[in-house]
């Protein structure tokens, strides 16, 4: 990496009792980053993002911003801050006064300050007379905006997100989340964003950091994340997959197990490859899964009866009831959808360079 | 559906509306008819003269007022500043520990004011535990710690302790935790917190407190005269010696009426300026 991360993790631990949440996390974030920082509940996001602000202290490891170390000091010393899940607005206070409270706090005057908050204003497409309505007359996007806006008036090295826009209805999410996006571009700031929500990540990002009960899973771009997950949780979370366990078997072939799994030709020539004995998962998503003609051949194929169609939409998710029992879902977009009817036998088929080999550590 | 629940509401009210006007505003219409007529006239069917105010005004009961006010206003400032780290620990910090506290401040209330003052008295006599106790160790005595105004303004503050504490502690808790670490990490100081977050949004139950303690030390009677001696002669006794002593009703009503205006505008003006239904809990 040519320049020097903004902010640079190592080794942070963090001890509740016997109760070990975060174990070891290293991490640089380079200049001007989106990050996402994705994980279920309980897997250590919080607690994570709570140290990085200062609203609470590691029990190990070092946090290292532009150089300067960071873990010890106080959220009001750090030139940080965050956008609360609940936003954390001040209720006694007009949208202006809430724009400015980072201004005023540093004794910057009036005018200027209000100056400040009206570009804050235009920036995150509120209008002006916004300055002086209250709080509570604020819709749940403005509200948003408000928080936003009062974030970046404070004019952070590093911008955190702690799941803002989970209280929000689909839609307004899904405008914000653009919006979010735009708004990294206009600022140049370095945004780093913790959710549960893939999509979210997925929409925003620029790398993402999957976390798994106090470790980092994988930290990648989103689509190396999705095509090329390093776990079976991993693959999971990143939305619908299709897993079959596989072995490696004699002549540097494979052999599938659960679900009858035909590969045609060599494994070597695959790409593909397991040591004999070994095992491993083999990952495709849906949207790769091809219902083939008669007589056609793909590397891999499934056989199998069509049980349930979903319409999502644009696409259409078929469930397939592999020989064996176990299940797979396929996605077609709605112009290429499958024309026979439930009940009906199929032959599933896909080739390798859409299948990723999920090797067992 | 709402209509109906209206009239249950009107009808659950009845009992109390009924207690109040018998118990309240009868005596309150009494006394205001009392205070305008002749003086020492024991029936309210005189011609009004508004003399009692003449005499009201003539002689130098307004000290007695100052006395009771300004004592009021500097026990209520004491209260507050030293309920305000107790009531935080309790509504943001103790968790348990808060009933705790909450039981043993309450307990004091069930012994009668005048038996705790006589506590004190026995206390900070001449000769008393403090005073006693100090001659007897080390054979210098003082003149004990009774009969000045900063006892008084003590005993003001101890006896109306629990009336500025709860509503304080109701009011911190009210404060949204998410609202102070936001500040906090925007950079404001604790000091920029309390001045900017704990205060304005406390203020429901600061205002609540403050009228409390403050319209019940100004019209305290006990303290000032167990404590106090005759270092001071507080409105309330006034008001007392004009009724019993002096045997001149018009005189105590009037002073009661003047009281009345002074903390009844005061709790009306305190009332309107903060939210009251947040701390009552009512749903909007």
């Amino acid at each position: 990496m040519s320049t020097e991360p903004v902010l640079r993790l190592e080794n942070i631990t963090k001890k509740f009792g016997n109760f070990t949440a975060l174990h070891g996390i290293d991490l640089d974030i380079p200049e001007g980053e989106f990050l996402t920082i994705v994980g279920p509940s309980g897997s250590g996001k919080t607690t994570l993002i709570r140290i990085l602000v200062g609203m609470d202290e590691p029990t190990d490891g070092a946090i290292w911003l532009r150089g300067q170390r960071i873990e010890r000091m106080p959220a009001n010393k750090r030139p940080t801050c965050m956008v609360f899940q609940s936003l954390a607005l001040f209720p006694h206070r007009t949208v202006g006064q809430n724009i400015e409270f980072p201004l005023k706090i540093r004794g910057v005057k009036l005018a200027e300050r209000k100056a400040r908050a009206m570009e804050l204003l235009d920036l995150l497409h509120l209008p002006q007379d916004y300055y002086t309505k209250r709080i509570t007359q604020c819709s749940g996007g403005e509200r948003q905006r408000v928080a936003l806006a009062r974030a970046l008036a404070f004019d952070p090295e590093i911008l955190f997100f702690d799941e803002p826009l989970s209280a929000l209805d689909y839609r307004l999410r899904k405008t914000l989340e653009k919006e979010l996006k735009d708004l990294h571009h206009r600022t140049g700031k370095t945004f780093v964003y913790i959710t549960h929500s893939l999509e979210e990540a997925m929409v925003m990002s620029d790398r993402i950091a999957i976390m798994k009960e106090g470790r980092f899973e994988q930290i990648d771009v989103a689509d190396q994340i999705y095509a090329r997950p390093v776990s079976n949780f991993v693959a999971r979370f990143m939305g619908e997959v299709n897993l079959f366990e596989i072995e490696g078997a004699a002549n540097n072939t494979l052999h599938g197990h659960g679900v009858e799994v035909h590969i045609n030709g060599e494994a070597a020539d695959l790409g593909i490859k397991l040591d004999q004995g070994k095992r491993g998962t083999l990952m495709v998503r849906p949207e790769f899964v091809q219902f083939m003609e008669v007589g056609a051949t793909s590397d891999f194929v499934v056989h199998g009866i069509m049980r349930e169609e979903y319409a999502l939409g644009s696409r259409m998710q078929y469930d397939i009831e592999a020989a064996d029992g176990s299940r797979l879902t396929v996605e077609k977009l709605r112009e290429d959808r499958f024309l026979g009817q439930v009940g009906d036998k199929v032959v599933l088929g896909w080739d390798v360079e859409h299948a990723h080999l999920i090797e067992e550590t | 559906m709402e209509r109906i629940e209206a009239r249950h509401g009107l009808f659950a009210a009845t009992p109390v509306v009924v207690v109040l006007i018998l118990s309240f505003v009868a005596p309150l219409i009494v006394i205001a008819l009392f205070s305008i007529m002749p003086q020492k006239v024991f029936s309210v069917l005189n011609m009004p003269d508004f003399s009692a105010y003449k005499t009201l005004l003539s002689e130098a009961y307004y000290k007695s007022l100052l006395w009771s006010l300004w004592m009021a206003f500097v026990s209520t400032v004491i209260l507050f500043l030293i309920s305000w780290p107790l009531a935080f620990g309790m509504a943001k910090v103790f968790r348990r520990f808060t009933l705790i506290i909450t039981i043993a401040v309450v307990m004091t209330l069930f012994v009668s004011e005048n038996i705790r003052l006589f506590g004190w008295v026995l206390t900070l006599m001449k000769g008393g535990l403090i005073e006693g106790h100090l001659r007897a160790l080390t054979g210098v005595g003082f003149d004990g710690l009774l009969y000045n105004v900063p006892v008084i303004i003590f005993g003001l503050v101890y006896v109306y302790f629990p009336f500025m504490l709860f509503p304080l502690a109701q009011g911190i808790s009210m404060i949204p935790d998410d609202a102070r670490q936001a500040a906090t990490d925007l950079g404001a100081s604790r000091w920029q917190v309390l001045m900017e977050i704990d205060i304005p949004l406390a203020a429901p139950g600061i205002v609540v407190g403050s009228l409390l303690s403050f319209v019940l030390a100004a019209g305290a009677l006990a303290e000032s005269k167990l404590l106090g001696g005759q270092t001071v002669i507080v409105i309330a006794d006034e008001v007392e010696t004009a009724f019993t002593y002096g045997q001149d009703w018009p005189l105590g009503s009037a002073l009661s009426i003047v009281l009345i205006s002074i903390i009844g505008g005061l709790a009306i003006y305190g009332v309107s300026r903060v939210n009251l239904d947040e701390i009552m809990g009512r749903k909007r």
